[in-house]
């Protein structure tokens, strides 16, 4: 268990010193920003899509940090390490899901806020996206972590892994934008894809990194 | 007794190329196998079969499970100071007393003076020591270390020596894959 510890106030540490969790807040707000410019400054228009818009934004920005979750101790031969000391690769992967959501769930849930005022939501739809942000980014760090084991080696790894992620995360952006009509069905059918991802991404991104070191 | 650690049978195919096949050797407690040959004969994953992360195609790898890897990959975090980089390593052994350990061992391979220096800014000669503090720390009774003379001078070496030496004396045991020449007394010879 203390182990597990370890392993995820490591990768805490390094989703902020690389500053990539910066990166993809920012990248998140600049989608949010660009829309506007896109469809219009209608107040109407924008109170409409604006849910949606922020469900987009939140996948693209997950995608940044996906090329460097697993790759950089593939590599630097931490996997290796790990591995002689007995440690599993599902539980290394498993650490990685709740490190890279501790870095990257709560702070998107503040930047919503953010991209809610900019995009003139009410205080409703707000409550909608923050629960949908909150029951489905844990899937979506899952798949982040599973998607980057499974690219990690390939050549331009980063545009294979958006090829890999993108189509997987429909199921999560259908039942979360779904959501936001007030649909208490869509939510629940949120939280069962999420934790699908939850419990299936460990063994996949562990049998990924296994298969890595041969 | 049991042994530390011996293949029996063993046989290895890398990317549909055999590299080596029927391979048997035991090492004892206090014991020493030097694995040498050309390079690309399979050195590396021969150490890599005896430290778990290869699955052999045929034969057993046995002996003691606790074993410390020294390979080319220095698997420390760039941006922590030294000792810091080393305990998180500490931290997941099955030894206690990780702070205790750290220090010894960075005494004992020389690197006590950059301790709090962040492991981005040490040569590639320090990072090998401090690979080689790792294995040292880790109190294993198994060293596998993989070209553990790459990129050390010559009085590091002889460091090396004198450290295996010591763990040997304790009752370890060490495999050493190498193209360079290092003394190590009473070793079994592997020649792929």
């Amino acid at each position: 268990m203390s182990a597990v510890l370890t392993l995820i106030a490591r990768d805490v540490r390094i989703g902020w010193a690389s500053g990539g969790i910066v990166n993809a807040l920012a990248f998140f707000l600049l989608v949010t920003i660009l829309f506007p410019f896109a469809v219009g400054p209608e107040t109407a228009l924008l109170a409409r899509i604006g849910g949606g818009v922020i469900w987009a934004a939140a996948l693209l920005a997950a995608l940044m940090p996906v090329e460097r979750l697993v790759g950089p101790d593939m590599e630097s031969g931490v996997l290796d390490q790990l591995a002689v000391r007995g440690v599993s690769m599902p539980t290394v992967a498993a650490a990685k899901i709740v490190a890279h959501w501790l870095g990257f769930g709560p702070p998107l849930m503040l930047a919503a806020v953010i991209a809610a005022g900019l995009l003139g939501l009410d205080a409703r739809t707000l409550g909608s996206v923050e629960l949908g942000l909150l029951i489905g980014t844990p899937g979506l760090a899952a798949l982040a972590v599973a998607t980057s084991a499974l690219v990690t080696g390939l050549r331009g790894a980063g545009s294979v892994a958006g090829l890999v992620m993108l189509p997987l995360v429909v199921p999560l952006l259908i039942f979360g934008a779904g959501s936001l009509d007030g649909g208490m069905g869509a939510v629940k059918l949120l939280g069962a894809v999420s934790l699908l991802l939850l419990a299936g991404a460990p063994f996949v991104a562990g049998a990924a990194m296994r298969a890595g070191m041969e | 007794m049991s042994d530390a650690l011996a293949f029996r049978d063993v046989t290895c195919v890398r990317g549909g190329r055999m590299l080596f096949e029927g391979l048997s050797f035991v090492v004892a407690a206090g014991g020493a196998a030097l694995v040498s040959g050309p390079n690309g004969v399979g050195k590396s994953s021969l150490i890599r079969v005896a430290a778990g992360l290869l699955r052999p195609a045929a034969g057993e790898v046995s002996g003691s499970p606790v074993r410390a890897l020294m390979a080319e990959a220095a698997a420390l975090d760039p941006g922590l100071r030294l000792a810091d980089a080393l305990r998180f390593w500490a931290a997941l052994d099955a030894e206690p007393d990780g702070r205790g350990r750290i220090k010894q061992a960075l005494g004992a391979v020389g690197l006590t003076h950059v301790a709090e220096v962040p492991v981005r800014l040490l040569s590639t000669g320090q990072r090998r020591h401090a690979a080689l503090a790792r294995v040292v720390a880790s109190k294993a009774p198994v060293w596998l270390l993989d070209e553990p003379a790459n990129g050390l001078d010559v009085a590091s070496v002889a460091v090396l020596e004198r450290l295996i030496a010591a763990h040997r004396a304790g009752g370890g045991a060490v495999l050493v894959a190498t193209h360079t020449p290092i003394a190590l007394p009473g070793a079994v010879e592997i020649v792929l």
